[in-house]
């Protein structure tokens, strides 16, 4: 076997190598010759070639991406922001809390169990790089149809992936989404969002400071995970035999990672640690140059020191192994001893693989030879940039134009009772729970709120009370029809869902699924997500504190729906004092809070009628504000006692929602002002409803006038086991079996 | 009658946590120089009379679509009694 060595590299310039092959286009092979002024070596030419890819270098989404920087709003909760592992925010007390989502479509898409189940430990090992004790996941899914063929292999795998690795690690998942739209049928979603908590003390960021420190590798050993690519190089470098092929698919060991978090919070709260990174995409090859650059700026690892699973790897392959249940860390000589003896003591394997230098250059060995010399900035942080060109598709027009007004309307009590019925049964809108309760919810005690609650909400200090609410939305639909808007109605309802449970919205993550960056018309859709994403959060006064951009989901040359899901995190000072989605007392007033508008321009209603065209809802993120004053003012106060969303399906929907969660009845009477099935399954923004003791009215009156917000009594709460809408009306057993069959009867078997 | 033994195994380069984890018990339990444990599936499957060659290429089939995932598994089918 050859190695090929950078003076190899010299002597040789006119060997060809597979960088096309690797992904690279010639501009970019050639950038690489101009910065190494030779050409690269095969380890080299793998390091380039995964730090450049879309995936870890952001090359098409940079320039757009830069407007969260630009449009920030004034905040100090915000301790560190995007460009770290994950954004980091200030909630009082000395607490500190780190949230992210990912997305793993791909990988899942492919293996279902195990795509699941790594992106939970990657996003895992994001927060916990921050310094953070992980606290929740949640995951936001997206399937093709709920009948699809595929979705029976895609959904049961993911959701056993998510469960299996979640729950093995101890960790509640407290909610995300289940929705399903034929764009996502050959390209389903899976993204997972971690949230941790920390002092402030105990942030801690990747960076390789300190010259003659030391490069730590640990954790799970190293084999052929994730590198199906590079065996183009290890079979130029390799006999026959040595080239077999590499399989791709990552495999999680949840068991691992719960040793890693542990041992990593010891080895950090004992001050032994410098810099901390996680190994997730381009493995080693990401860790090494990403810590040095952000560092002194130099580096030297000898790479034969790396304990591996499978001895056969090339040095190619080791710096682009994806395995996972891996972290590096930069401890200081001295510390070394009680570093590893720390390791040893959660029986996680740990060696030192480098040290940090002031050369400016990232040198790798392998057996005395050198392979690698390269200035680690322009591997991790000086990749390609590019102007993509976006322009709006001549299709868009002819797709506003072509509203939801030429549908067949229901406008008899008997036909908006079965249009009721049949969006409750449908697939985006019945029960998930099927899903959900094969995670676990509770583990670690402190889950105050999960599915099917508006947010997911977790107690992080267990004195006070203090703690965080989270949730995440994107109805893919409105991104289509207006992304702009549409990116805008995501932020929106997930800051209303974190409202409603009483917590104050801080901060945002995002995780923007588009299909192609190379199409005109999707780069224009995810400019304009991004745009509207960041005007949005700039005046709802909350931050974009990090996320991920996943590009290529797409069936063919068809795109998925634009999907940028928004993830909100809120606190609430004492969580004991929450706002439930329910309501439980008999003789309690219902109200509905916002305007209802006639908008059903990509409604779930329209979807169930096989239609997408028209505008989206509104957006009027001014009344958003002020909805979101009142709810957080009125749980406070004690005036609100349950509080729900408004959104997919619309007011009967979420009364729906009410009742079942309940288990006793309303009687509501429509407002003889608005259409009935306008007011039962528009889908305007800016809305919710609450549930407030009789007597509490005038307060109610006085809450909303402070922040002219639109109140509206709309009905009183029962014994009865039925929910009426005066002319029309429905038992709850009734509800209860169509909005809770649909999924575990399509996927049963 | 026919008896088809299916054998399931991890792919070599992938991954084994419980493998791994009953390595780490064998050591635990006092076996010392266990270099490896890779644990896998055996499916003993019987037959009425005998294995035509539809029914072979059948159970080929499902054996990579039912008793094992090929992305991340590889299965043999051995012929016990024809």
């Amino acid at each position: 076997m050859t190695i090929d060595t950078v003076d190899r590299a010299e002597s040789s310039p006119d060997v060809s190598q597979p960088y096309a092959d690797l992904g690279l286009k010639d501009d970019e092979y050639a950038r690489i010759h101009e910065i190494l002024g030779r050409r690269p070596t095969s380890s080299e030419l793998a390091m380039y070639s995964v730090m450049w890819s879309e995936h870890c270098s952001y090359k098409s989404s940079k320039v757009h991406l830069r407007l969260f920087g630009e449009k920030k709003p004034e905040t100090d909760a915000l301790l560190v922001g995007i460009g770290e592992n994950a954004g980091v925010v200030d909630i009082g007390d000395g607490w500190a809390v780190t949230f992210k989502v990912e997305s793993h479509n791909h990988p899942s898409y492919v293996e279902p169990y195990q795509g699941a189940a790594t992106g939970i430990g990657g996003i895992v090992r994001d927060i916990l790089s921050m310094g953070a004790r992980p606290i929740a996941v949640m995951d936001p899914l997206r399937f093709g149809p709920l009948d699809a063929p595929d979705t029976a292999r895609v959904l049961p795998g993911v959701v056993a992936g998510i469960g299996g690795y979640g729950n093995c690690l101890g960790l509640p998942n407290i909610g995300g989404e289940v929705i399903f739209d034929p764009s996502y049928a050959g390209n389903p979603l899976v993204n997972a969002l971690c949230v941790g908590a920390m002092r402030h003390e105990d942030i801690h960021l990747a960076s390789a400071k300190g010259v003659g420190n030391l490069v730590v590798l640990y954790g799970a050993r190293t084999g052929g995970d994730g590198i199906g690519g590079v065996s183009v190089l290890a079979s130029e470098t390799f006999d026959a035999e040595g080239s077999a092929k590499r399989p791709s698919v990552q495999v999680g060991d949840p068991f691992m990672e719960k040793l890693l978090i542990e041992a990593t919070l010891e080895v950090l709260h004992a001050g032994l640690v410098e810099g901390i990174q996680d190994l997730g995409g381009a493995g080693i090859s990401c860790a090494t140059s990403e810590l040095a650059s952000n560092g002194e700026g130099g580096m030297h690892v000898w790479l034969d020191r790396v304990l591996l699973r499978d001895p056969t790897l090339s040095p190619e392959e080791i710096l682009m192994s994806e395995s996972q249940e891996r972290m590096c860390a930069i401890v200081r000589p001295d510390r070394i001893n009680d570093f590893l003896a720390r390791c040893a003591k959660w029986e996680v394997e740990a060696v030192v693989i480098g040290e940090v230098t002031d050369s400016g250059r990232l040198t790798i060995d392998w057996h005395g030879e050198r392979i690698v010399d390269v200035p680690p900035r322009t591997v991790a942080h000086e990749g390609p940039v590019y102007q993509r060109p976006f322009a709006r598709p001549s299709s868009q027009d002819a797709l506003q134009a072509d509203g939801p007004g030429r549908l067949a309307r229901p406008s008899t009590p008997e036909e908006i009772r079965a249009a009721v019925l049949a969006l409750v049964g449908s697939a985006n809108l019945a029960s998930k729970s099927w899903v959900t309760s094969q995670y676990d919810r509770y583990v670690l005690g402190n889950t105050v709120l999960a599915q099917p609650e508006d947010s997911g909400m977790v107690r992080v200090d267990e004195v006070t009370g203090r703690g965080v609410a989270v949730s995440t939305d994107c109805n893919g639909r409105f991104a289509k029809l207006d992304p702009y808007a549409g990116a805008q109605l995501a932020l929106a309802e997930s800051y209303r869902n974190v409202s409603v449970t009483g917590a104050t919205p801080l901060a945002v993550t995002n995780c923007l699924n588009f299909g192609s960056p190379e199409d005109p018309g999707v780069m224009w859709q995810f400019a304009e997500a991004v745009r509207g994403l960041a005007d949005g959060c700039l005046e709802l006064g909350i931050p974009v504190t990090g996320g991920n951009v996943s590009f290529y989901n797409q069936t063919g040359d068809v795109a998925i729906l634009p999907t940028p899901v928004v993830g909100v995190l809120g606190v609430i000072d004492d969580v004991t004092r929450r706002t439930p989605m329910s309501w439980r007392n008999a003789g309690d007033s219902i109200y509905l809070l916002g305007d209802t508008r006639d908008e059903f321009g990509g409604s779930e209603w329209a979807h169930l009628q096989g239609h997408l065209g028209g505008v989206p809802p509104r957006v009027d993120l001014g009344q958003e504000r002020a909805l979101s004053r009142v709810l957080v003012d009125g749980s406070q106060s004690g005036v609100i006692r349950a509080a729900h969303d408004v959104s997919d399906g619309g007011v009967a929907q979420a009364l729906v929602e009410m009742a079942l969660r309940s288990g006793t009845g309303a009687d509501v009477s429509i407002p003889e002002s608005i259409e009935p099935f306008v007011f039962c399954c528009s889908e305007s923004a800016a809305r919710a409803i609450i549930v407030i003791r009789p007597d509490q009215e005038s307060a109610l009156l006085a809450l909303c006038n402070d922040s002219a917000v639109p109140v509206m009594r709309i009905g009183t709460v029962t014994t009865d086991a039925h929910l009426t809408f005066g002319s029309f009306g429905f038992p709850l057993d009734e509800l209860r079996r169509v909005h809770e069959s649909p999924i575990p009867a399509a996927l049963a078997g | 009658m026919a008896r088809v033994i299916v054998d399931v195994m991890l792919k070599p380069e992938i991954l084994d946590p419980q493998g791994r984890a009953v390595q780490g018990a064998l050591g635990r339990l006092g076996l010392e120089g266990v270099t490896s444990v890779r644990q896998g599936k055996h499916f003993v499957i019987e037959l009425d009379g005998d294995l035509d060659s539809d029914r072979a290429a059948a159970l080929d089939r499902l054996a990579g679509e039912l008793l094992s995932n090929p992305v991340i598994e590889d299965f043999t089918l051995t012929v016990v009694d024809a």
